[in-house]
């Protein structure tokens, strides 16, 4: 575990198990639902209207 | 046109390629658009055939439904472990804007080193405040909250969404107010800076930089000096645009991984690489520097 290379190895492991899950997750609860339903309209505020 | 170049303009022109948007002043509305891209791309560019991961999080902090947006934040872990800031050198259309601006033969300006320590903490700032905390807070009744960064800050909107769109659109046009002339002020002193100042947006100002540079040191892409051959010559820094002492810190959270210090180096002592490599004993320090 001293050696940085594989600590390094194992915070990636991690964290991309991390991130799979979170992804995975919020796909399962219907996030990318919200994405697609706030993107596929014009968003006043980020055009700086609303 | 460098192949870095070649890339960043291609993959701009790959994510924003829905072209009859802009003469027609709509944006895309197919189902891709439920997928984020890695850069810094407003969702409401009526070219933008993805959305932009900050948007997208705020949007889903600020539904009804949901107070956090683990896809996204998943999306963007997953990003910046594979690449780190990567995205930002290569992918981010809003770097590339900023990088062409900076190509204007005018005077530039280097920002003092003490200054631009405190200044690149900002961007960090405005992740935790602009894109976390306050969409999250400021919730209604209904869990609905204002994208905060997105409405107030974030001049990629302005200038890649807000300006095409008002352009060709009529009844948007007729809806200006005080907010579009804030945004058009931050977009302005942006470009003016971006001629000065080489990317001052994403040095200082960019939460997806902030995001996925905490991943630059421990990203699967990463620099590697083998300090067997470094001649601790000093040309890497030189010619570092972020102003960052590659020799001691290769993997720090401000590079963009744009490769110029690679470039640079004469003996080749200094590699992009995804392999492991056992790091060696430096002459021009003693930082383990991978």
């Amino acid at each position: 575990m001293k050696n940085p290379i594989h600590k390094r190895r194992l915070f990636q492991i991690f964290f991309l198990t991390a991130a799979f899950a979170l992804m995975i997750t919020g796909l399962i609860n219907g996030e990318a639902q919200t994405v697609l339903a706030k993107a596929v309209n014009i968003c006043l505020e980020c055009i700086g209207i609303g | 046109m460098d192949k870095r170049k070649l890339v960043q303009a291609l993959f701009a022109f790959t994510t924003n390629a829905h072209v009859q948007g802009f003469f027609h002043g709509t944006i895309y509305r197919g189902k891709l658009k439920s997928a984020c891209v890695p850069g810094l791309n407003c969702y409401s560019c009526p070219g933008a055939l993805g959305s932009c991961p900050i948007g997208a999080m705020q949007a889903v902090e600020g539904s009804t439904t949901y107070g956090f947006s683990m896809y996204v934040t998943g999306f963007l872990v997953f990003v910046g472990l594979l690449a780190g800031r990567f995205v930002c050198g290569w992918l981010c259309p809003f770097g590339l804007i900023q990088e062409l601006l900076h190509k204007l033969p005018t005077r530039k300006i280097k920002v003092p080193k003490k200054a631009n320590d405190i200044l690149k903490w900002v961007k960090y700032l405005i992740l935790l405040i602009f894109v976390i905390f306050l969409p999250i807070l400021t919730a209604d009744k209904f869990g609905i909250s204002t994208p905060w960064f997105c409405k107030y800050i974030c001049p990629a909107g302005t200038l890649e969404g807000g300006i095409p769109l008002l352009l060709a659109n009529r009844p948007l046009r007729q809806a200006i107010g005080f907010l579009f002339s804030w945004k058009l002020l931050i977009l302005m002193l942006v470009i003016l800076a971006s001629i000065l100042i080489f990317r001052p947006f994403c040095h200082y100002l960019c939460p997806l930089g902030a995001f996925y540079g905490m991943f630059n040191p421990v990203s699967i892409r990463r620099y590697q000096i083998d300090r067997s051959k470094c001649t601790n010559c000093g040309l890497c820094r030189t010619h570092c645009k972020m102003d960052i002492d590659v020799c001691k810190n290769p993997n720090s959270s401000e590079c963009i991984r744009c490769g110029e210090c690679v470039k640079s180096c004469p003996t080749g002592a200094l590699t992009g690489m995804t392999t492991r490599r056992k790091p060696q004993k430096a002459p021009c320090n003693d930082k383990i520097a991978d």
